[in-house]
């Protein structure tokens, strides 16, 4: 917890990016401790998916383009300062009549939590509560957060989508974006070294077993910890490793562009088809118990769909803001190549 | 098999979220438009149908997945969610009608697949909203609603780089707000157990005055404040309206910030009671002075303007102070004439944002200093954007007048000095409008056109849907059985249902 | 008592950091990793508000050895907190891809020197 603070105190008085991005992956990661200690085993492996995973991809994909030195600036913003003191004391003012953390008699745990902990695994029949609920009894809001993250596949493509293809691959080389500034060199889909053997060999090795891990937790989502996102966050980091090792056109020969929006749309369409065939048998949107003759099994079914469509649009999504902000190096490459000549 | 009808109020919900997708699949430049506008004029349908049945038979509750709440996810159409519904849909249909045309002079043709794709989301996201009977469920679609909002905003680009960082500041500021609501609703959470809506409201009054609650009560304020652009907090819409394309400007305009006002009647009457939210949170005196300011700084703003969406922008940051005011006001005309205003306002500045996209499209500026002369060469466009002025100060029988008018009579409901200073403080604001509209007049009429140009009008496809705007603004200020009527039912049943 | 708030307490800490990280820096990464600091902070209240002293994850344990049924922690909170975190992830993207166009178009990412330009909004 200490280390939380510590952590986050870090971050924002240091003052490379590079180095506060860091922080924020290692706060992140401990944050996902903390959730293992505090129960939360789903929301633990998410986090350390997404936020000391992805979140630092995507950040460092960003520095790498835009820079990483912070311009110097010691001053102390008093403004903020006492909205923050104040929004602070507020909340600090309201936890002395919060329940105490904890207690089993709180409202949290005696309104209505105990449903889903009592009857869930008779209802729908799925050991993991927390997929239950997930998926079921609050699948509308799976289905709505499937929706955000496909909208923000969308706004990523519109905002960040090259205007032109770029005119051969072979022109693809190393150029410098900003040196100055950055220290580091251009084209991103460069990225992949073809002359260093280790990582060519060990991510050979590994790739495989990520996918198959990734399939394992959407597929086990139902009984541990695990889900459709979660394995989509898997799997889109497999292909993201081997574009960066095997450099970035080979994974496009894989899946490209145009499979990746079809994806991240019928992701979103399964789900949503799930919902309107059970509409179309009679029940409410959503409603898995027709799906099948006996509601336990419809639930399953159910279930699995709906984690295969989150799984789909997760992964695609991944890829696609990954593909993007690659696909903007290279266009800044480009760009400085044709001012150079 | 059941009817279709009483699929209706998740429909409303997934026809333009399921469009989404497919309309992200779809090439070409007249296909992406065609579906998109298809899909709102459903929804627009759905809708009516659902305010109607609404209206004769009572709110409508729908179990998602079929699990009872406090469990499952509940929507509930009352007659408040249905009348956004209507008017979202609505004004979503005709700004799109519009947009066939408008759209192609801002955003590159590859990419209007996209683009209206997340027009579809955004519209998903603001019904999701309305219609939605869980706290938490509000934030996931405030969420769909902002992100697609954020990069709409971002594809004015093209006009002017500007829009980016306009873009990148709601960001920032929008999720913040978003995440104050969500702490709120947290902190309620943490109090009650629940996440519905109405079984909320069945359980605070035992643990009214306990802290969290009223801290939860702050941030939910605070956080939708934010979303409504509610002064101080309005300093990103400004921004995002001026730089953001037309079509975007104008539906957003006409909706988005209706919807987080929606969301704080919903908070103050049905959640909070406004016996709470009056009485022991004293939300009058918050936000009474606040929606005060809100006109009378914001008018004069907008006065000293050089950019005319700018302007139109600052305007509505003090038509939400009308708004606010009628809400703080506590009694059932103040909030009747919120309700009004809420869809007068909605109308009117559509209408005027769409024929100043006329302009826009025609002479590719919307300063002042490029519209010198508007009114002869531009004189169908020109006459439609000073009605619309007319509405937004209120000149009798226009729709600003009427709202104007239940809001008077609310504030004279409140008698002694204060009703009648509030009364002084609306003439005032109405004094400062005129001037702001002025000073367009004074432009488009009584100054000579540059001599290279000649007349030319905007096409019928921009020309149509704005005139539906503007003269529906006035059907509605004549005949207003329908608006008034609706609010002040509405207004009665959320003042005596809490 | 007092170690009973002490998750809240933390939350609180993390949180008014990351809303003076937002408002003070004018690094637009900067504001953004603030941003993320600020939405860890709340899924740290609602996990805890979840927790049972006592409690095991809340997936059914299917041998009990000891005859003793567990306790489960709320799996609800979790859900909450697994939306939040991908609506956390979709913001940070959105901005990120943002900040990337800024600085393409305006050569900078710190917002002093964009509002110091002749056109910088």
């Amino acid at each position: 917890m200490l280390l939380l603070i510590a952590g986050t105190m870090a971050v924002l008085l240091v003052r490379n990016l590079f180095v506060a991005t860091m922080l924020l992956g290692i706060v992140s990661f401990t944050m996902a401790l903390i959730f293992i200690s505090l129960d939360a085993v789903d929301v633990a492996f998410t986090e350390a998916a997404v936020g000391a995973g992805i979140s630092t991809v995507l950040y460092i994909g960003t520095l790498a383009l835009v820079g990483s030195q912070e311009k110097d600036q010691p001053k102390f913003a008093a403004g903020p300062m006492v909205i923050c003191i104040a929004v602070g004391a507020v909340l600090y003012y309201a936890t002395y009549e919060m329940p105490p953390f904890g207690h089993a008699d709180n409202p949290v745990q005696t309104h209505v939590g105990p449903r889903y902990i009592q009857d869930s695994p008779t209802e729908i029949g799925v050991p993991n509560m927390v997929t239950s609920v997930l998926a079921s009894y609050r699948g509308y809001d799976t289905f709505g957060e499937v929706t955000v993250i496909f909208a923000a596949g969308i706004g990523v493509l519109l905002i960040l989508r090259q205007r032109r293809r770029r005119k051969n691959e072979d022109d693809e080389t190393d150029v410098p974006l900003d040196k100055g500034k950055t220290g580091r060199s251009g084209s991103l889909s460069g990225l992949g070294s073809e002359h260093d053997l280790i990582p060519h060999v060990i991510a050979k090795l590994l790739i495989p077993f990520i996918f198959v891990f990734a399939l394992y937790v959407q597929f086990h989502g139902d009984f541990g910890p695990g889900g459709g996102f979660q394995a989509g966050v898997i799997f889109a980091a497999g292909i993201i490793l081997y574009a960066l090792v095997f450099s970035l056109d080979l994974a496009r020969s894989v899946i490209n562009e145009k499979v990746i929006l079809f994806l991240i749309s019928a992701g979103v369409l399964l789900y949503g088809g799930v919902g309107v065939a059970s509409m179309l048998l009679g029940g409410n949107f959503l409603d898995y118990n027709v799906l099948s003759s006996d509601p336990v099994a419809g639930q399953h079914l159910g279930i699995l769909l709906v984690e295969l469509g989150v799984g789909i649009t997760v992964t695609a999504a991944m890829l696609a803001i990954f593909y993007a902000f690659v696909g903007r190096a290279d266009l800044i490459a480009a760009k400085a190549e044709q001012e150079k000549n | 098999m059941l009817s279709l009808s009483s699929q209706y109020p998740i429909l409303v919900a997934i026809v333009p979220l399921m469009a989404a997708p497919i309309c992200a699949l779809l090439r070409g430049k007249t296909a992406p438009w065609a579906f998109t506008t298809i899909t709102s004029a459903c929804t627009f349908y759905i809708s009516i149908q659902l305010l109607f049945s609404v209206a004769s038979s009572g709110p409508i509750s729908y179990e998602l997945g079929g699990w009872a709440p406090p469990w499952g996810i509940e929507y509930v159409v009352d007659l408040l969610s249905g009348f956004m519904l209507v008017l979202i849909s609505g004004i979503s249909t005709g700004v799109l009608l519009y947009a066939r045309e408008s759209i192609t002079k801002e955003v590159a043709p590859q990419q209007l697949g996209l683009f209206f794709t997340a027009y579809l989301l955004a519209l998903t996201g603001m019904l999701g909203i309305s219609i939605t009977g869980d706290a938490f469920n509000v934030f996931v679609f405030l969420e769909i609603m902002s992100l697609s909002s954020y990069a709409l905003i971002a594809m004015g680009e093209r006009t002017d780089r500007r829009a980016l960082t306009a873009a990148f500041q709601y960001l920032i500021i929008g999720t913040v707000g978003a995440t104050f609501y969500l702490i709120g609703v947290g902190l309620i959470y943490l109090m009650t157990g629940t996440l519905n809506i109405a079984d909320i409201a069945a359980r605070l009054p035992e643990i009214e005055g306990t802290r969290p609650i009223l801290a939860a009560a702050g941030f939910i304020v605070i956080g939708i404040g934010i979303k409504l652009a509610l002064f101080p907090f309005h300093v990103w819409l400004p921004n995002s309206y001026t730089y953001a394309p037309n079509i975007v400007t104008a539906f957003f305009a006409g909706t988005a910030t209706k919807v987080g006002v929606y969301l704080l009647i919903r908070f103050i009457f049905t959640v909070f009671g406004e016996n709470y939210s009056f009485g022991e949170l004293g939300l009058t005196d918050i936000l009474l002075p606040l929606g005060v300011l809100a006109f009378l700084t914001m008018s004069s703003v907008a006065i000293y303007q050089t950019n005319i969406k700018r302007l139109l922008a600052y305007s509505s940051v003090a038509q939400m102070g009308y708004i606010i005011l009628g809400i703080s006001l506590a009694s059932e005309s103040g909030l009747t004439a919120a309700i009004l205003h809420i869809f007068n306002h909605a109308i009117v500045k559509t209408g005027l944002f769409l024929s100043l996209g006329c302009m826009f499209f025609v002479v590719g500026s919307t300063y002042l200093k490029d519209l010198e002369g508007i009114g002869k060469r531009m004189p169908i466009t020109t006459f439609g954007f000073v009605l619309g002025g007319f509405g937004l100060i209120g000149v009798p029988l226009t729709p600003g007048f009427i709202s104007k008018w239940y809001l008077v009579v609310a504030a004279l409901e409140k008698g002694s000095i204060i009703g009648y200073s509030l009364v002084a403080l609306l003439m005032i604001s109405s004094l400062l409008a005129v001037l702001y509209i002025w000073r367009v007049v004074e432009v488009a009429y009584f100054r000579d056109p540059p001599d290279s140009v000649v007349k030319r009008e905007a096409p019928m496809s921009l020309l149509v849907p704005t005139w539906i705007f503007i003269l529906g603004s006035f059907y509605f200020g004549i005949e207003t059985s329908f608006n008034v009527g609706i609010a002040k039912v509405a207004a009665a049943f959320l003042m005596g249902g809490a | 008592m007092s170690i009973g708030f002490f998750n809240y307490w933390v939350f609180i800490i993390l949180l008014m950091i990351g809303l003076y990280t937002v408002m003070s820096r004018s690094n637009l990464i900067k504001k953004m990793i603030g941003l993320s600091l600020f939405q860890i902070s709340v899924f740290l209240f609602y996990i805890s508000m979840g927790k049972v002293s006592g409690g095991t994850a809340p997936i059914v344990v299917e041998n009990i050895t000891d005859g003793v049924a567990p306790v489960y922690s709320n799996p609800l909170p979790h859900v909450l907190i697994l939306t939040a975190i991908v609506v956390g992830i979709a913001t940070t993207a959105l901005g990120l891809s943002l900040v990337v166009r800024i600085r393409e178009s305006f050569g900078t990412i710190d917002e002093d020197e964009i509002l110091e330009m002749k056109d910088g909004a």
